[in-house]
Formats: C-alpha cells, structure tokens, sequence
C-alpha cells in the first residue's frame, strides 16, 4: 500500500510533565516512511521547538525511543505503513515519550539513571598479557548481549520499574545484560554474583519477558541472560549439595 | 546587551565528542593524571561510531601472517592516491595493532579465528584479511567498549551539551563556551588543552549515512579559532547505502557485504565492476568470475587467497564512480542505484556475518537479502578534510587545541580505505589525550574570560529573540539539497561557483530564522545554530572543490576528469578563516621520507609477484 500523498493526523505528546498536553498535528505522508520522519516533518512544516531526541535514523542508536499507539518502540524502525495500518480509520497516530523515565519535555525523558546504575558495574578484568583466547562459539554468547544498543524500551517496559518503580532495588533489564554480558565472557575474573544478587536484585524479575519482547535487538533478555544470572545465584545461595560441597572442600566464595 | 548567568568550570583537558576517537583521547588524558572532561551533544555511547560496521584495520597477522605494518601503510598511501601524510599513514600502521589488543583487554569482544584469536576481514584497498571486526556491527561494540571503560577512569561527562565557542587568549585557546540541550543554560569552561573529536559534515548532504550530529561543529569551531583545514574537497561518497524506499536513502551498507563476498550488477545482469579497474589497480585483482568466485571460497572457508580478489573490493572512490557512471548510462536499479546481492552465502552465513544488514533491509526495505538482492547507490559517508594537525601530537596549528578522529585530517588524503576510520579514532585518539595532558601539566588554569563568554552567550540567544522568521528545518533541507546538486560526488565548475553563491544567501537566511523561545530542549534553536556552521563547512569544502581542477579520490570534477599529477598529486588546499572570510592557498607536499620510500617498494614488489603467482599481472 502505498502512502504517497496520504494525509495522516498525529497527538503527539507537548509541554513538560503534568503540564503536557496532547497536541494534534497532520501532515502530508511519503512513500515508506518511519515514525521519525514524520516526527521531523512536523519540526520542519510546523513546529520547530518539538523536543525529540535521535541520532543515527538507522535503528543502531538506540536514541529514538517512544510509544507509539501504546506500544514502546524506536520511531526509526517503526515503519509508518504498519503504523497505519494498525490504527483505526480516522483515528490520529499517537506518540507519547517513554512513561517510565522523568519527563523532560514533549517526547524526550530522562534516561540518566541507566547510566547511573552502569557506573557502579566493575569492569572487564581478564589477563594482563595482550592476545587473549577464547573460541567464536565462546565470543558468541557474549556478542549476542553486546548488541543491545541502550534504547531502554526494556526498563521502560519493565513492571518493576514501569508500575513498582523499584529503581532502588533492581538494575533493570539493560544493566542486566551488561552484568550478564562481563559474567559470560570467558576470560573475566571478576566474582559478580553478590552484586547480581543484592544491590542489582536479580530476584526481581518475574519473567513475564516483556523486555525481551520490546528489544528492538532482538535480544532475548529474559532467557539467555536474566534466568541465567538467577540460576547462578541460586547455585550459590540457595542450593543445599553446593552448601554441603563447599563445606567439605572448604572452598569459599563471597556471599 | 543583558547578561546571562552561566556556571563555571575548570578542567586540564576538555574533550569535545564522546565517539570512539574522544573517548579514547579521555581516557588516555585521564590516565595521564588530567583532570579531564568529555563534552557531548548526545547521550553517551549514542554517537556516529556507533554506526561503523566493517571493522577496525590493524596488521594484526592473525587471519593472513604475510601482513605487516608495512603492507597496511603501503595500502594505506596508495588508498589515499599518495596525498596522505605519511608520517600519520606510519604512525597509524604500526599502532593500530596495539591499540585493538588494548580493546580486547577492555571488554570488546571481536570474532574469532580458528585458532581462537581476532579474525580479521577482507575490504576494499586492503592487501590482506585486516578488518578485526563483530559481524556487521563492529563501530557499537568499540564505542561501547570504550564507554564501558571511559566510565571507570573519573572522567566528568556533560552529556548533551554543545559547545558553540572557543575561549582564547591570544593564539592560545584557553577553554570553550557550551549550552545545555536539555535546560537551555550555559556553561564556561577553563581548559589547558581542548581536544576536538566531533566527527565529520555528512549532515550536508542530503544522502549521507550520518547521523544527525555530523554538522561539522569541530570543524567549524576550528575555522572560527584560527585554525587551518586541508583536504576538504576529499568527501567520501561510499558504493553502498540504501536506495529506496526515499526515507531510508543513505543508510549505509556495509562494505563487508562486499567483503563477504557480494556481488555488483547492473539492470542488465552483468558483474559491472570487472570494466572499471582503474590503471593502477590492473593486474591485482580478478579478472573472471570464475576467478572472483574461487577467492571468495577460499576466504569465507578461512584459508588464505591463491588467486586475485574480486573487483568489488576496489576502493570506495571507484566503486561509488563506477554505479553512477552505471546509473547515468540507463543500466541503473529500478530507484537508481545498482544490485548488491549476497544471497549466494545462503541464510546461515548473513545471519551470522551480516545480522544487521539482514534486519535492516527486512525492516526498512522489506526486503530479505538471503534471496533477494539490494538496491544500492553512493551515499555522502565521510569527509577526508579536516583540522590540519601536527602527525605526532595531534596538536592544530592553534596552541592548545587539538584534533583527533573524523575532525582531524591527514590519514586518509583523497580518499579513506575501509575500516581505515575506527583504526584512526583509537590511534590518533589516544595520541591527542596523550599530548593535551603533556602539554597541561606545564601550564596553570587559564581565566575565564567574561566578556568572551558573554558575546558567545549573546550569539546563541539571539535567534530566540528575533520574533519572526522561516522554520530552521525548511532552511536545513534546502540546503542540503542544494549540496547533493552541485557538490556532490560529480562536480563542475559552473555548479560550484553557484554553490558558493547559495551558500552565501543560505547562511544569510539561517542568521534570520525563528526556532520559537523556547529554551528548554528546543530542537529547532539547536538546529537554527547548527546552520551556521554547516554553511562554513559547506562553503571550506565548495572552495576547495572548486580550487582543485582534476579529478582524485574523493573529489570528481567532470570538467578536469583525470588526475593531473604533475600539479595536483604535489599538492594541498589549506582554508582558513580571516575576519569571517574563508581564505584557501596551495601548500607542496613533502617528499616520503626515504626509508619509507624503500618500504613502499618492498610492498610494491611483493604484490607484484604475489598477483603473478595468483596467475594474473600483465
């Protein structure tokens, strides 16, 4: 279907916080555009001071998160013939900015406290001497995490953190993966688990693997790295033979 | 004039940019024991390198043990139609090793060989499998990498903030003005060393594989501190960005596609490619299909190369001449651009090799390239020009500014191999860190300068206070569109000297428009002050295109279509500016020092005999 030419209305979130209003705006469509496109089509034609925040247009960014018609997506990838098609018939596209971060202004938000929670991770620490090995099908478990590309629709969608709030308690889904991404990589030395377990609360997560289903990356967060940072965890505190184990060979770990 | 409040602050090293090559220039001032900041327009790990995909070139040996930094600055040199600086080419060839070790040790984690080292890929002009690389995505994983260390090494951030001005005292630059994107407000800084790491102008054109931050900012904050450019006529146009639909036009395709073994065909289903290998070329690559096919075989299944690779790995400059001379003579893509497929290595391989690719024509285009083809076409990716910096220290000809990564030039000179870009950022990144440390240990905090503070804080309100004008955006796609026009990837005088004349009248309108009042994350006042220095930026790379009359690398002039080597293989346009004005002069080139001259010969020889061995030269 092609939408040359169509003329399409949006509600596109204004103003900054409760103050925001819904503000409606239409604009003329092209062939094969995205979300963001119109977006800039509105800055261009009718509203230059309209807060977005993008980069790259190409979806390897991550900067161009929003939800449009409820659903958390990037306005980069979200192409407009699926949108409109989605959309009831004489109904105006909606884009609101991610709802779990501070508002900042029209569609942007504040995503500082990702970076925040980022910060207290340690680094990678492997060998001294350069030339490190390990096999393609080692790197490859890791690489997979490595894609994610920091959108944060996942912490947006997150129920901790979206309903509950508990950015206290739990790292959120992206700082999961990067804890899972140093825990994986095969030549890191660092003990991890007492963290993963209680200042990131691991535990948290309930796996009803919303994140991973909002991961423009397509990462499989839920499977491949949250349940596998629980079920390291609970090797280590929780399971009685390891307990009996460590205790006969008195080795230990932090707990 | 009334003055506005701002916040003071005061650092040894300021680095403006947080892409690979500032993150790296951070880190490295901050181990040097700097107090140091990274100033950013965006978020942190969401700039240009993100969008790197190749890979990173080193002479690692690891996927072909004939290469060597002498191989890497050899291709380098000849990539570059010998106007590189070879002191930088040197540089750069015997540290990119190194330095990509250094990433490993930090987090990256690149493909592996076999034998569980760093694998490296094949790319256009390089001799041997260079590209250490993480399937199609390698610029997310070095940017992400340096983040994840650049975070531990107590480096402040000021994320979106951008920097309009730079504070000097005397020749000397002593610090920079900058403006909060999210608030609106303003901040001065004191800085003993300023390094630039903005990236490039892409953003001037209206194909272009950039992201929205390539406006040129470090280039023209250089012009506007005294400093000098060169090469700015040199604009890569790269082979391969998307075609259609419109709104995607100028996403970039990897060029490991074609380093995977990709295939160019025109409308009428011939390999094009093997009739535009240029004279200097001749002899090294493919001749036949047949031969083409054998090579990738053998480098796909990890084995070294018996015969000549495909003229599909040429360089980029004639690769992207080669699918518009094809598009101009009717055998174009239904949307104008040629074929690119890649559907032969079958769904495994892409997916494993290629995942963005495959996602992002599946997404995008809606088509799936492990069976069918791309539409692909020249797309504005990167510009060769840029601050003139010294090939050590990375030190601009103004004193305590310093330039690293796509804002500096020299590396590259008429056009930029593949994979040659992220190797440049790591290299040179942590050299300019490095010497804008040395060179604050020595100094003591400069003074901020109110009165220099408070005009640059006048020029960035002063749109907010006009009441009434055009729409910034309107101003902005025109303007590109007048550069896609007339200074594009084919350029004539006549169309350059309009251009002059349009940039001059677009600036004008950009110093008249309205983004509204609003101070608080206003898109469109950043926009309005973005034009600014697009409009000098465009105008450096107008005046040398129209200054250089030949046609090399990067820059193609239909009116003087061949290279005149006697002149212009000798020489460089440097501009500058004086009292607003853009000024440009030749300078000579300085002869390769002799030792390196034996080594290019040692080179030369060896891939002499190496294509006759593969059953070729002539």
């Amino acid at each position: 279907m092609s939408l040359k030419g169509r003329k399409q209305a949006f509600r596109v979130t204004r103003g900054v916080g409760d103050a925001a209003e819904m503000e409606e705006y239409e604009i003329e469509l092209d062939e094969g555009m995205v979300v963001l496109d119109c977006v800039h089509r509105i800055q261009h034609e009718q509203q230059p001071d309209l807060a977005v925040r993008w980069n790259c247009k190409a979806g390897k960014c991550g900067s161009c998160s929003a939800e449009i018609n409820g659903r958390p997506r990037l306005m980069c990838m979200t192409r407009m013939s699926d949108v409109v098609a989605e959309t009831p018939a004489g109904t105006p596209i909606e884009i609101r900015p991610m709802k779990a971060f501070p508002h900042v202004k029209d569609l942007v938000t504040d995503v500082s406290w990702n970076y925040e929670v980022a910060q207290r991770i340690a680094p990678v620490k492997g060998p001294e001497a350069p030339n490190w090995e390990f096999n393609q099908a080692e790197a490859h478990r890791v690489q997979h995490f490595r894609e994610c590309i920091e959108c944060f629709l996942c912490v947006n969608t997150c129920h901790v953190l979206r309903d509950h709030a508990r950015f206290d308690a739990f790292a959120g889904p992206r700082n999961l993966v990067r804890l899972a991404q140093y825990e994986m990589h095969p030549l890191d030395e660092e003990d991890r688990l007492p963290e993963i377990k209680n200042e990131f609360g691991v535990e948290y997560c309930n796996i009803t693997r919303c994140c991973t289903e909002v991961c423009p990356a397509g990462i499989r967060i839920t499977d491949d790295a949250i349940i596998p940072l629980k079920e390291r965890v609970v090797d280590r505190y929780y399971d009685p033979l390891q307990r009996i184990w460590r205790a006969i060979t008195g080795r230990k770990v932090r707990m | 004039m009334s003055k506005e409040p701002y916040t003071e602050h005061e650092y040894d090293v300021i680095v403006i940019g947080a892409g690979g090559a500032g993150l790296r220039a951070a880190i490295e001032a901050a181990r040097q024991g700097a107090r140091t900041a990274v100033i950013t327009k965006s978020l942190l790990g969401k700039a240009h390198t993100v969008m790197a995909e190749g890979g990173c070139a080193a002479s690692l040996g690891n996927a072909d043990d004939r290469d060597s930094w002498k191989v890497h600055f050899h291709d380098t040199m000849k990539g570059s139609k010998y106007l590189a600086d070879w002191r930088m080419a040197e540089i750069h060839a015997k540290e990119a090793p190194d330095r990509v070790r250094e990433l490993e040790q930090w987090g990256a984690v690149f493909d592996r060989t076999p034998t569980h080292v760093i694998n490296q890929r094949n790319f256009g002009g390089h001799t041997f499998p260079r590209l250490a690389h993480v399937g199609d995505s390698t610029g997310l994983e070095i940017i992400r990498t340096l983040q994840e260390r650049g975070i531990h090494e107590g480096i402040d951030m000021f994320t979106e903030h951008t920097v309009r001005h730079l504070l000097k005292e005397g020749e000397r630059v002593t610090g920079c003005v900058a403006y909060g994107r999210v608030k609106g407000d303003f901040h001065a800084f004191s800085a003993k060393s300023v390094v630039l790491a903005t990236g490039g102008i892409t953003r001037c054109w209206t194909v272009c594989s950039g992201s929205w931050e390539y406006t040129g900012d470090g280039h023209a904050l250089a012009l506007w501190a005294g400093a000098e450019l060169r090469d700015m006529e040199f604009v890569q146009f790269h082979p391969t960005g998307m075609v259609w639909p419109p709104s995607v036009r100028g996403i970039l395709v990897t060029e490991g596609v074609r380093g995977e073994g990709g295939r160019l065909y025109n409308s009428e289903q011939q390999r094009f490619m093997f009739d535009y290998v240029p004279a200097m070329f001749r002899g090294d690559h493919a001749d036949t299909i047949q031969e083409s096919d054998q090579w990738v075989a053998e480098v796909v299944s990890g084995r070294q190369a018996t015969v000549r690779r495909p003229p599909e790995l040429l360089t980029r400059d004639v690769v992207a001449k080669a699918i518009n001379a094809e598009v101009k003579a009717g055998r174009g893509s239904p949307h104008g651009g040629a074929f690119l497929d890649i559907s032969h290595r079958g769904k495994d391989a892409i997916l494993h090799k290629l995942p963005s690719m495959y996602h992002q024509f599946k997404e995008l285009a809606g088509v799936d390239i492990s069976e069918e083809m791309m539409e692909v076409g020249p797309t504005a990716h990167y510009v060769m020009g840029g601050v003139r910096v010294d090939p050590q220290t990375q030190e601009t000809t103004v004193p305590g500014l310093f330039a690293c990564g796509e804002v500096a030039s020299g590396l590259h000179g008429a056009n930029r191999l593949g994979g040659n870009s992220l190797s440049d950022l790591i290299v040179f990144g942590k050299r300019a860190g490095e010497h804008a440390a040395k060179r604050a240990k020595n100094l003591a905090p400069p003074p901020i300068d109110e009165a220099q503070v408070q005009a640059a804080i006048a020029e960035m309100v002063e749109p907010l206070e006009r009441g009434e004008g055009e729409n910034p955006g309107r101003i902005y796609d025109e303007m590109r569109d007048m550069m896609q026009a007339k200074v594009g990837i084919i350029r004539t005088k006549h169309e350059l000297e309009e251009a002059v004349d349009d940039l001059r009248a677009f600036k004008a309108r950009a110093q008249a428009c309205f983004p509204g009042t609003d101070r608080r994350y206003n898109s469109g006042w950043h926009q309005a002050l973005d034009l600014i220095n697009m409009a000098d930026v465009s105008m450096a790379a107008t005046l040398a295109a129209l200054t250089r009359e030949e046609s090399r690398g990067g820059h193609t002039r239909d009116d003087f279509p061949t290279p005149d080597d006697d002149h212009w293989g000798q020489h460089l346009n440097i501009v500058w500016m004086e009292e607003g004005e853009l000024k440009i002069r030749q300078e000579r080139l300085e002869p390769i020092r002799g030792d390196l001259v034996a080594v290019l010969d040692e080179v030369k020889a060896m891939i002499k005999a190496r294509a006759e061995e593969q059953g070729g030269a002539r």
